[in-house]
């Protein structure tokens, strides 16, 4: 574990000694927990029609793939124009594209950032990489399979897949999202220990806690 | 490059000179010249910047080869210095840093000695981790690092992928009735 996660003593500007511990002061230990639906259906797909009207992408770039969002945010795709847009913080989205391989240290900085983001969120998995290792399927450094550590909504296959491709699959993604099949951070909740035991076999030096919006 | 060349082998005890252009050479030198070689190249001879370090792995001669890419700005020409250290089948292989005529080295001699497990003794954080979190195998860019074996056993895969080999695959695409 890194040494600034360590528990220590700390001396204050006032000259007071206090206990640090990082895990415990700075993040929250509580595993996150099911969000149950709207008390009827009807204002359960109202709200539905408007997360699927609002989908705020996290700008986070994994892979080769994040190459091909940049035309999506600029006039030529202009992506903005479906209601689709790119947000610098993982609070302020709920759409999180895993825009091609993960290395097992981009892994540990997606799984922080998904559990950041706040629910409902929905996860795309973008190019071949994601969905079983692509070209990269015998790196010692990837991971091959997404939904084994996060929970995933949608694919879109290819290596890469072009802008097209990507706005097929934000229409996709809200149907999926109207039909009220988008239930990815309930999966999380409710599978949190198989979710972590995954993260946990292939992320080796685990020095964060186990959750930590 | 071959006036050089000859200037060099005057004093230090060189190896052939492989032009592989007009304005790229690479010469051999044993470990214990390559400090002397570097400085009189850097201060006499014009090359003033390091372009990159990296090595090679010969295990089947048991020895990494170091290469030391010097550039000459001015005369705008490149020159690779190349050194073969042992290269013990286990652990670290050692080999004196030259972060102190270059201090961008140490970043090469970092990135070294996660990848191919060479250590460069006093080297600014050469023990810390590079690229590499939570590493638990050998060095990944030695040769006898199997990384699919690695891959497999670590990491789960998808079943269901299917591998062909693209002529013959075409083939049969292209000419079903085997024209
Ligand atoms: S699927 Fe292809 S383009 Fe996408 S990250 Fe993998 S190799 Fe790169």
């Amino acid at each position: 574990m890194k040494p600034e996660l360590m528990k220590r003593m700390v001396k204050g500007p006032d000259g007071q000694e206090f206990e640090v511990e990082p895990l415990r002061d700075y993040y929250c230990e509580a595993a996150p927990t099911v969000m149950p639906a709207a008390y009827i259906k009807i204002v359960e797909d109202f709200f539905n029609w408007a997360r699927s009207e609002s989908i705020w992408i996290l700008g986070f770039g994994t892979g080769c793939g994040a190459i091909e969002m940049r035309p999506l945010m600029t006039p030529r795709f202009d992506a903005y124009r479906y209601g689709v847009q790119w947000r610098p913080t993982p609070r302020q989205s709920n759409l999180f594209i895993i825009s091609g391989y993960l290395s097992v240290k981009t892994l540990k900085r997606a799984i922080r950032s998904y559990e950041q983001m706040q629910s409902p969120k929905y996860v795309i998995g973008l190019g071949s990489c994601t969905i079983n290792g692509g070209m990269y399927w015998d790196s010692y450094n990837t991971i091959k399979r997404l939904d084994d550590y996060l929970p995933v909504d949608l694919y879109i296959a290819g290596c890469m897949p072009r802008p097209e491709a990507l706005l097929a699959g934000f229409m996709d993604m809200k149907k999926i999202i109207r039909a009220g099949n988008a239930e990815g951070a309930n999966k999380y909740a409710e599978n949190f220990d198989w979710y972590k035991a995954n993260q946990k076999q292939v992320i080796h030096d685990w020095d964060m806690p186990d959750y930590n919006w | 490059m071959r006036e050089l060349h000859q200037r060099l082998k005057s004093l230090f005890p060189l190896g052939e000179l492989t032009e592989q252009r007009p304005d790229l050479g690479f010469v051999t030198v044993p470990a214990e010249y390559l400090r002397p070689l570097l400085l009189q190249l850097s201060d006499r001879e014009g090359f003033t910047h390091l372009v990159l370090l990296t090595a090679v792995d010969w295990i089947e001669d048991g020895q990494f080869q170091l290469t030391y890419l010097l550039s000459n700005r001015g005369a705008a020409r490149d020159l690779g210095v190349r050194v073969m250290i042992p290269r013990p089948a286990n652990g670290l292989a050692t080999m004196d840093g030259i972060h102190d005529i270059w201090p961008t080295a140490a970043t090469y001699q970092r990135e070294l000695r996660e990848m191919f497990g060479i250590d460069f003794p006093g080297s600014p954080r050469v023990d810390e981790e590079f690229i590499l979190e939570g590493w638990i195998d050998k060095p990944p860019y030695r040769r006898d690092f199997d990384t699919k074996k690695f891959s497999e056993e670590n990491f789960n895969h998808r079943p269901g992928r299917e591998t062909r080999d693209p002529e013959q695959y075409m083939k049969q695409q292209l000419y079903p009735d085997g024209k």
